[in-house]
Order: C-alpha cells, then structure tokens, then sequence
C-alpha cells in the first residue's frame, strides 16, 4: 500500500476513536463538564496530562528544533519537564484539596475578590489563545502534506473534529479522547526512533544509541561523529551551545515555572478524588512525557547526522523522492547560488543553499531514513494526535473562563446548571471558530507568541498561587499589584523586542543579556517582589480565608471539586 | 494553641522540608549540572556522552521523575502518621 492509502487508513481509524469515545463519554453537567466528575483514576489522568502537555510543538517541532540548536535545545527538555516537579510538589496536591473547577476560582477565592478572579481570567485567555493558534496551525501542516488537501481545509477539518468532542464531551469527552491520544502519539514517536536507533548503531533504545557508536565500522561515538560534521560545515559543535550561560538558565527557568502555571495542565488535577491521587498522577504524567522528551534528542541527533550525510555536497539531481515532496510544501528550500548543481549545507548564509523548516525533522525522519510506509502514515496520525488533545485541553480552559468565571461567577450567578453548560458550549465553539481563524490566517505574530506563552504564564499565575499556598499572609492587594506588573512587564518586554513597539532594539539591548523567552523569569521575579512589598502596607487577609489557607494544607476530607 | 492545630502546624512543617530537600535536588541537576557546571562535567565522558551534555539532555529528565516519585512516597508516609490518609 503506498503512503498516502496508509495515512488515510489510520488518521480515519484514529479520527473514529476519538469520536466513538466523545459520543460514550459525553457531558450530562457542569461538574462532568469542568471537571470530568471529579473521578478520574490517577493512571488515566496521567496519561490525559502527558497527551495534553505534548502539543504540535512537542512531537512535530522539539527534536527539530535541537537539531539545529545542539546543546541550547536542552533548555526546551529541562524546562518542559523541571516545570512538572514544581506543579506536583508546590501546586497540584494544594489545588485538588481547595476542590474548585478552574484557575481563576482559585485565584478568586483565594484573594477573596472580583477583581482578581477577573485578572486571572484574562491572564487565562491571553495565554491560551496564544497556545491554541498553534495547534490549529500545526494540524493545518500535517493534513497539508500527508493527505495532500489545502492547509486551510486541513485546519477546517481539524476544527471540526475538536468541536464535537470538546463541545459534547466537555472535560470528561476530553480527559478520555487524550487518553487513546497518548496511546498513538507515544507509539508514532517512538516506532520511527527505534527503527532509525537501530540502523544507525545497531541499539535498540534510542535513549543509549544516542551515546553508541556509529554502526558503519568506524568505531566512532555518534556524537563525537556529529560534533565533527558541524564543526566542518562551520557550524556551533553539536554538543556545547551559542547562548550565553545567563540566558540558557533564565529560559529554562522560565519554561518551568510557565509550565506550572499554564492552566489547561492544572485544571486536570481537578479531576482526580483524592490529595493522594494528583500527586500521583503528576508523578505517572511526568513518567509519560519524559519517554517522548528523553526519546526526542535522539532523534535530533540520528536525524542531523542523516540530514548531513544526505545532502551535503551532493548533486541536486540525486535526491531522493522525499526532498521534492517538502519542497513543494515550501518547508524545504533549494537555492544554487554558486551553479555547481550540489548542495552547499554550511553555517555561512551567504554561501548556504539549503533552507530547512524546524518541523522536517520529524515529519520526513521516517522518509529520510527509508523506512516502510505505515510509519510514515503512523507519524502523521501521531502529529494530528498531539495537537488534537492539547488544543481541546486549551479550548476548554477558554470556555469555562468564561461560562464559569466570568457568566456564572461575576454577571449572573443564579444561572442554572442546565444554561451554565450551554454558555460552556457555546463558548467553546466561539474559541474553536475564533482559534481556526488564527490557524489559517496566522498573524506573523503568533509563531513568535506560542514560545512566550511560558513567559506570560510564568510571570502571571506562578506567583500568585504560589504565595496563595506557601504564604498565608498574602492578600488581595499584593496578589493583584504582582499580577499586573508581572504580566505587563512581560508584554511590554516582548512587544519591544519581538514585535518592535517602544523603540524596538536587539540582542544587543536586552537586559542583562536576557532574551525575551527567558524574560518571564525575571517578569515572575518582579511579581512576587512587587506581591510582598505592597503586602506590607494594606490589611491583613480575612480570618476565614486564612483559615481556607490552613485548611488546603491538610491533604484529607478533600470531598469532590465543587462550583460554590 | 489546640492540640488539631499543633498537628497541622507539625505535619506542615516536616512538609516544607521535605520541598526544600528534593527541590535542592530538583536545582542541582538541571541549573547546576546542566547549565552551570555543564563546561567542567563535559570533560568526563561515560560512553559517547559527555556528562555535562547527558544531564541537560537525558539525566536531569531521569531524576525528575524519581523526584516526583520519591516526594509521592515521603508523603504517603507523612499523611499515615499524621492519620491524614484516606
């Protein structure tokens, strides 16, 4: 069967999964719909986090992204799992015994105010939509070229698919769909890596044929192969970086602690019975995604090392059949400047033929390798999946923001149940339309905003729910003053160097050498600074909510996420 | 100060170390060896790794996981002493 019969035979099984299980699981309430019952196992919401945190950008882009960034790529690996230790110690168990449905209930109860809830509310929609455009954008890439449709059907396609299981199924459709997501996103990942593990060192386990010989008799390490191929080409040697120390460690700081904040990662701590149980499933979260992210710089590097010895000074007339089919995608680009017909792949831009999209790397691994052709098929079903059930993670958040937030908590809070769930609804399709929008006309802006979508959440919520746990005497005035000046000192960082707003500038600019990805750790800095010093000039929090405080310390009698 | 609240305060307190432990650790392989003294463990090399090299990529993701799973067992024990396990 060739590629293309292959990919429609398992994006369709796959797409009917996902479907059969929205219509089982479909939401009757709004606590079915928020929180999915409030009764999920430990082990399926561990599998639904990991399914949910591993977007388009996890599977399609990571491993191309360290391909080309070497040693620096560690940042994205560190920060994108570090930041789970933190929400499992200082976050999840806290959040699940407080037993509400979203962030900004949290937030709002918490600093026993309107005007927090609704600053929360906003950080939330900031963040997510952001996020969200991403995904759409990255179904709209694999439709594309796997199924051969236009990329504005592929993403139309994918607005479908995910308003019928997020409208219909809420957070329990969701938290059952990502389940089944995790079992095909692990498996395309990890297929084609073993495969290529095994060609190119003989290693089954992609995690050690990283650090193996090469298989071609040379007795050569892979990475000392590779750090020679990029030093010849004039490239950065493979394994030590180009980035300044300061900024590897503020990025990676601020992936973690944005990770911890992003709300469509915590609210499903909600969704387990017990203390006990979120923080075991952060644990078997974790334990699922540090499979793909240990597995994914072996790919970088299988994959680099094949790149280069396939392109490299060889005839453009010899190529094989997948640099043609990328080439027409636009994501691979072939310039003969100097007219010799080969392709000169250096590091000097002026003399560089070659211009390769991040993404290639793992989309065309399998081709590049020669592998048969239902893998290749399985790694398209495998990029629909991550971003499939991190963009209805996402959806959600922005529907019960504004069905629970903002409609039921702050303009019409003797709504019944019954209206509260449609509002939810109707929400979610409004952000599933809004967010496709952004998938097929893709501001220049929003490629740029998805990595400082970490930086937004990292300067805004971490804080404030940090101190809302650890610090009793917190209140509303100190959480409030943190938040703003945590999220619009980040903005204002990020529209001065990103999108050239207030006099714009460049590397040479930025503060202490920090780049604006990495900002949000200083933007969190300013927060819980700010936080404490306006502390000490207003009132003390009320009796009770001190006592909410003590109380969400003690990890038994967590009864069941509740609305009221 | 009641006897409920002298236990809570208790509990609360072998807690945060338990956090200050395991997050020393959390810092100490991720800043520490993977980005600060990344240049100093590279000139070790187990296999085809350099040390430094093999904690940003690999090891650091390894010992956040034990992590995880050491702070579940710690607490496990403390809610069972303190009768807070159900």
């Amino acid at each position: 069967m060739s590629v293309q019969t292959w990919t429609y035979l398992l994006v369709g099984i796959t797409f009917a999964i996902y479907i059969g299980i929205a219509i089982w699981s479909r939401a009757g309430s709004t606590k079915e719909f928020y929180v999915a019952g409030g009764g999920v196992s430990p082990l399926a919401n561990g599998m639904a986090t990991a399914a949910d945190w591993m977007s388009a950008a996890s599977f399609i882009s990571m491993a191309g992204i360290i391909s080309f960034a070497g040693y620096d790529g560690s940042v994205y690996l560190m920060g994108w799992t570090g930041g789970y230790v933190l929400l499992a110690l200082l976050l999840a168990p806290y959040l699940r015994k407080f037993g509400k449905f979203t962030v900004p209930d949290f937030i709002g109860d918490r600093y026993y105010s309107k005007t927090a809830r609704i600053v929360a509310v906003i950080c939330a929609l900031i963040v997510s939509f952001t996020y969200v455009a991403g995904q759409m954008r990255g179904v709209g890439v694999v439709f594309s070229r796997f199924l051969e449709v236009d990329i504005n059907t592929g993403v139309i396609i994918g607005m479908i698919i995910v308003l019928f299981y997020a409208v219909l199924g809420g957070m329990k459709g969701i938290t059952y769909t990502q389940v089944a997501q995790y079992c095909v996103l692990i498996f395309a990942f990890m297929v084609p890596a073993i495969f290529i593990s095994i060609q190119m060192t003989g290693n089954p386990v992609p995690q050690l044929g990283m650090g193996a010989t090469v298989n071609d008799g040379s007795g050569m390490f892979l990475l000392d192969k590779l750090d020679g191929l990029s030093t010849e080409l004039g490239f950065a040697e493979y394994t030590s970086g180009s980035k300044s120390v300061i900024d590897v460690f503020a990025i990676t700081f601020a992936l973690m602690v944005g990770t911890a904040g992003l709300p469509h990662v915590i609210v499903r701590f909600f969704t387990v019975k017990r203390v006990k149980d979120a923080r075991k499933s952060a644990g078997i979260a974790l334990l699922l995604i540090a499979i793909l992210y240990t597995t994914a710089p072996a790919v970088s590097v299988f994959a680099k090392t094949n790149l280069i010895n396939t392109v490299s000074d060889k005839a453009y007339d010899s190529m094989p059949i997948w640099f043609k089919n990328w080439e027409t995608t636009g994501l691979l680009a072939f310039d003969d400047k100097n007219n010799d017909g080969k392709i000169q792949y250096v590091a000097d831009k002026e003399a560089n033929e070659l211009t390769i999209d991040n993404d290639i790397m793992v989309l065309a691994n399998p081709e590049i390798a020669d592998l048969p052709a239902w893998v290749i098929a399985l790694v398209a079903a495998g990029g629909l999946a991550a971003a499939l059930s991190t963009a209805a993670g996402l959806l959600l958040v922005i529907s019960s923001s504004i069905s629970h937030d903002l409609i039921k908590k702050v303009f019409k809070p003797n709504i019944s149940d019954k209206g509260e769930l449609w509002a939810a609804r109707i929400a979610a399709t409004v952000a599933v339309v809004i967010a496709g929008y952004f998938g097929i006309n893709p501001p220049g802006f929003v490629a740029a905003v998805v990595a400082l979508a970490f930086g937004l959440a990292a300067a805004s919520f971490f804080p404030a729910i940090v101190l809302g746990i650890f610090y009793k005497k917190m209140n509303k005035e100190g959480a409030i003053a943190g938040m703003i000046v945590g999220i619009v000192s980040m903005l204002v960082y990020m529209m001065k160097f990103k999108f050239d707003m207030f006099g714009g500038g460049t590397a040479e600019d930025w503060w202490m050498g920090i780049s604006p990805e990495g900002f949000g750790t200083v933007a969190m800095l300013l927060n819980f600074i700010v936080a404490v010093i306006v502390m000490q000039f207003t009132p003390e929090p009320p009796e009770d909510v001190q006592e909410i405080v003590e109380d969400i310390r003690i990890p038994s009698g967590a009864g069941e996420a509740t609305g009221h | 100060m009641s006897e409920k609240q002298d236990k809570a305060t208790a509990y609360w307190k072998e807690n945060v170390r338990y956090l200050f432990i395991l997050l020393f650790i959390w810092f100490a392989v991720s800043y520490g060896a993977g980005i600060l003294f990344k240049d100093a463990l590279d000139t070790i090399k187990i296999g085809g790794f350099k040390l430094g090299f093999w904690f940003a990529q690999q090891g650091s993701i390894y010992v956040f996981v034990i992590l995880i799973f050491v702070y579940v067992r710690l607490m496990n024990k403390l809610d069972k002493k303190y009768g807070y396990d159900e």
